[in-house]
């Protein structure tokens, strides 16, 4: 191997490294407000990436249909609810018109949005933030939805429910973008050559809003109030709400968060791969290995993890091209070797 | 003519051997195979899940594994089935022990997180390599015979497969229903109790986790047969997830609740299959939603799953008689077991002796020095935070000390585990109770037992340990009369009121057979007439030879039952003597009551 390869190899999987760190920290940050291995992560990956694709090549983004959808069935969750609690308290009336906006009027807007404009020509920031209209309220209905109801439950309970609700947005996946994947525009046809090296733009843009992301969910996490009640919640959900920090606008937010930073990682592979509705997941696994390495915990140690993630699935690329999902999930392995090594024995009580 | 619930249990599982002897369709029979093959993986999974409380997203490879070996085997090198039976579960024990130990000292999510990644990279494994065909698979696998007798039609498979799951089901009721099977049980209610039980958790934490995994590959090394070929797809991680599910949805912690789920999954699918095309058209694959959705639902219906709903049901009609009993009389040979010599009146049994611990620049225990006489009862007193649980915990080894000795009958203990300790002589109850609330007060009690038998799984599960076994429930029996919980021997013990609770917790320590007992403020939560009893208990212990360390916030229940009171204060001694010494102690009312500045 020589250093021009060696080079190209190492930016591969850097690039891909930062896309796998933004879903590492989607899936530490889930986890740790809400206790919920979030399956569905995946999911938001071809979405957003066909969400996008759709807008360009002129298309009606048919992702809206769903939003519509779910924001119906999350205003008869939340009627329901209220309604079976009437004999305790009155209406909420204030709290049901909020729920109407959100899930009835909200997404009606943004049909109206998709149909009205020519999406073909906009600006590709325009058309990601578009789709990020669509992705974010879908990731928080889907809080509403499936998992609010039983915010108590096991970690068991909920992984299973987040598989439930994996499968059946796969299903809609299909019947919403059919089996065929799509590729999106470049952001740029920008390169430089640095040496025997050939930087893309492409890379250049990836690792420019992955870092920037991560140092704001960095920021936001450390240094905001707001930030820390998250973590506070995901510390002790019941003394988090005996101090007046809502547990259910947490998970609000983080799924609102993941749904944002699972569509961008999509719309930044988009480019370069061809992306389907089922791609996602295994990208996403991809995330989970990296968040492994951080140990559900650390998002500065779970952004190495996904460098090493990408790295590793390049150079195995190269070497054994056959074996390169082999080698990337077992990496695992030794990595919980290391960490059982290094922790001494952890309780889960 | 009534009929116990476990023979009832048992029937009903008779009736599916009836199924292939019914003029029903062949393809009712293929099903019938896949439920009894899903089943005998679900089971190792609400073996692995429900009962010791780690998930595992992998058991779709060990399936393969299983499958894959026997393929292999008999294809290429042309071997006998049952040699591929030999080593498939070989194979996967050892793939097994190698992923349970490097998470079993891990907490609890990176288990299911790393069988996710191995699932996959073991799919992805199968459908790369050159040997077992790629993505293609093996095909050509020869039929299951056993002494020139063809069992390749399909109701003899049928028959085979369940006759496979009606024998791990024996194996894994009668495991569960003995000493290890206890320990198993007592594992999901995290480390700390069972390793005080003298439980090693990492060792039994594997053990669950190959059993499962060798239940798992049984399931492939048939399916290998009756389907005659292999190929990657059925073990991949969306099987692995849908055992789960299953396990889930007939209810985790419930061995009759796997094929409950196998079966309503099975169906469920089959059925969405078949309606749903017809309903909403072919374009989609509508299927996956509903199941997804349906999954969702039940789950907010039914959090434990549809067997406890079944079983809470029945019991209305008809109340289950306890399945654990306590034989009546001695067993044989109960007289010979045995038991520690007390430690001749008023010898050292424990000494500690400038103990400290250290939580970074937290000193909670601050160079504690006090003694224990053998015969003697010491009370461990001091306001809210003073360091009382730490110096438990350096005593019983859930910590370790930073610095200092505790010396238990003359050896240092200060760094060894829990484990360890209780083996020595020293049994300890919980300031918080830790219990299995589904069992019965024997099967809690008898978890104390652990040390006092020596049985294997195997012989477990082969109900070889019967005598050993009613020697521990008679010990574990007789315990819970001398602390007079008697009348609530087969009561779940998450149904006793929290007093009980804690006498329940003495029970058990008692079964360890301790020189020293160590009880966390067992007088919280009972009513005056059961403190007094509790009072009577500790005297008859102390005159039986027992020494017992209290912690405790009843001041009146201390100073009428102990012999010496250590009181604490910021990590500190601050004060020992007799109780009326230390009522008129200065310090001591100054730190309880707020000195003058």
């Amino acid at each position: 191997m020589d250093f021009g390869i060696f080079a190209v190899l190492a930016q591969d999987g850097i690039t891909n490294g930062a896309v796998y760190a933004l879903l590492a920290m989607a899936l530490v940050l889930v986890f740790s407000v809400t206790r919920i291995i979030f399956l569905p992560q995946g999911e938001f990956i071809g979405f957003g990436a066909l969400t996008v694709a759709a807008l360009q090549s002129g298309q009606f983004p048919r992702l809206v249909w769903m939003l519509m959808a779910v924001g119906v069935l999350t205003f008869l969750v939340e009627i329901g609810s209220a309604l079976r609690q009437r004999r305790y308290k009155p209406l909420p009336g204030r709290h049901l018109m909020w729920s109407g906006i959100e899930n009835l009027a909200y997404p009606s807007l943004v049909w109206v949005l998709a149909r009205g404009l020519e999406w073909q020509g906009m600006p590709m920031v325009v058309q990601i933030l578009f789709t990020l209209g669509i992705t974010v309220p879908l990731g928080i209905m889907l809080y509403r939805v499936a998992f609010q109801p039983m915010a108590e439950a096991s970690v068991l309970v909920l992984l299973i429910v987040a598989v439930g609700v994996h499968f059946a947005m796969l299903g809609m996946g299909l019947f919403i973008f059919g089996p065929e994947g799509s590729t999106t525009q470049a952001f740029t046809d920008w390169s430089a050559e640095i040496g025997a090296l050939l930087v893309s733009g492409q890379s250049v843009v990836v690792l420019g809003v992955s870092a920037c992301l991560i140092a704001l969910l960095y920021l936001f996490f450390d240094r905001s109030l707001y930030g820390k009640a998250l973590r506070a919640t995901a510390v002790n959900r019941k003394g988090a709400q005996l101090v007046g920090i809502g547990t259910t606008q947490a998970g609000r937010m983080a799924f609102g968060l993941a749904a944002a930073l699972g569509t961008l990682a999509g719309t930044l592979i988009a480019p370069l791969n061809t992306v389907g509705y089922d791609t996602g997941f295994v990208v996403a696994l991809k995330g989970f290995v990296a968040a492994i390495v951080g140990g559900l915990a650390s998002y500065p140690l779970a952004a190495a993890g996904a460098v090493l993630v990408g790295l590793l699935e390049s150079y195995s690329s190269f070497w054994a091209s056959a074996y390169k999902e082999v080698i990337v999930f077992t990496l695992i392995i030794p990595v919980l070797a290391w960490r059982s090594l290094v922790s001494g024995h952890g309780d889960e009580e | 003519m009534k009929i116990s619930t476990k023979k009832l249990q048992w029937l009903m599982f008779g009736w599916f051997f009836l199924f292939p002897f019914l003029p029903v369709p062949g393809y009712w029979i293929t099903i019938g195979n896949y439920i009894g093959l899903y089943s005998i993986v679900t089971l190792g999974l609400v073996l692995l899940t429900g009962i010791g409380g780690l998930t595992s997203f992998g058991q779709a490879a060990f399936v393969g594994l299983g499958a894959y070996t026997t393929g292999y085997l008999s294809i290429s090198l042309g071997l006998s089935p049952w040699l591929g039976l030999l080593a498939g579960l070989v194979v996967s024990a050892l793939a097994a022990g190698l992923i349970g130990s490097v998470t079993v000292r891990l907490s609890g999510h990176f288990l299911p997180l790393a069988t996710i990644a191995w699932g996959l990279s073991l799919f992805y494994l199968f459908g790369t390599l050159e040997f077992l065909g790629k993505y293609d698979g093996l095909s050509g696998i020869p039929p299951l015979s056993l002494f020139g007798i063809d069992l390749s039609a399909p109701r003899v498979m049928y028959g085979m497969i369940w006759l496979c799951l009606g024998g791990c089901l024996w194996l894994v009721l009668n495991l569960l229903n003995s000493r290890p099977g206890r320990a198993i049980r007592a594992l999901a209610k995290g480390k700390t109790m069972p390793e005080a039980m003298g439980i090693n958790t990492a060792q039994y934490k594997i053990l669950i986790f190959v059993l499962a995994a060798l239940m798992a590959s049984l399931s492939g090394w048939l399916y290998a047969h009756l389907q005659r070929s292999v190929s990657a797809t059925p073990f991949g991680l969306h099987m692995g997830i849908e055992y789960l599910f299953m396990a889930v949805v007939g209810g985790v912690g419930h061995v009759w609740g796997a094929i409950l789920g196998a079966v309503m999954m099975t169906g469920l699918k089959s059925q969405l299959q078949d309606l749903l095309p017809l309903l909403l058209g072919s374009t989609g694959n509508f299927e996956i939603v509903v199941f997804g959705v349906l999954i969702v639902l039940l789950l907010l219906w039914a959090p434990d799953g549809l067997w406890p709903r079944i079983a809470a049901v029945w019991a209305r009609i008809n109340p289950p008689e306890p399945e654990v009993v306590a034989p009546a009389i001695a067993p044989d040979g109960y007289g010979d077991m045995s038991r520690r010599a007390k430690p001749a009146g008023g010898s050292l049994i424990l000494e500690i002796s400038e103990a400290r611990k250290q939580f970074g620049g937290l000193v909670a225990v601050k160079d504690m020095t006090f003694e224990i006489h053998a015969g003697e009862i010491v009370g461990l007193i001091g306001p809210n935070g003073a360091g009382k649980s730490t110096m438990f915990n350096l005593v019983t080894g859930v910590l370790p000390a930073s610095s200092g000795e505790i010396r238990f009958l003359g050896e240092r203990i200060d760094q060894l585990g829990a484990r360890r300790i209780v083996k020595m002589g020293i049994g300890r109850s919980f300031q918080h109770v830790h219990l299995v609330p589904q069992l019965s007060v024997l099967e809690n009690v008898a978890m104390g037992a652990h040390l006092r038998g020596r049985s294997s799984p195997l012989s477990a599960a082969l109900r070889m340990d019967r005598h050993e076994e009613a020697q521990l429930l008679f010990l574990a029996a007789e315990q819970i009369r001398r602390v007079g919980l008697g009348d609530y021997m087969h009561t779940p013990a998450g149904s006793l009121a929290l007093g009980q609770q804690r006498i329940l917790e003495i029970a058990r320590a008692l079964c360890t057979d301790p020189v020293l007992l160590l009880l966390d403020e067992p007088a919280a939560g009972l009513r005056l007439k059961e403190k007094e009893a509790l009072a009577d208990l500790i005297r008859q212990l102390k005159d039986e030879g027992m020494s017992v360390l209290l912690v405790e916030h009843d001041m009146d229940f201390v100073m009428g039952l102990t012999d010496r009171l250590v009181v604490m204060e910021f990590g500190s001694k601050i004060a020992e003597g007799l109780p009326t010494e230390i009522q008129n102690n200065e310090a001591v009312l100054a730190a309880y009551l707020g000195g003058i500045e």
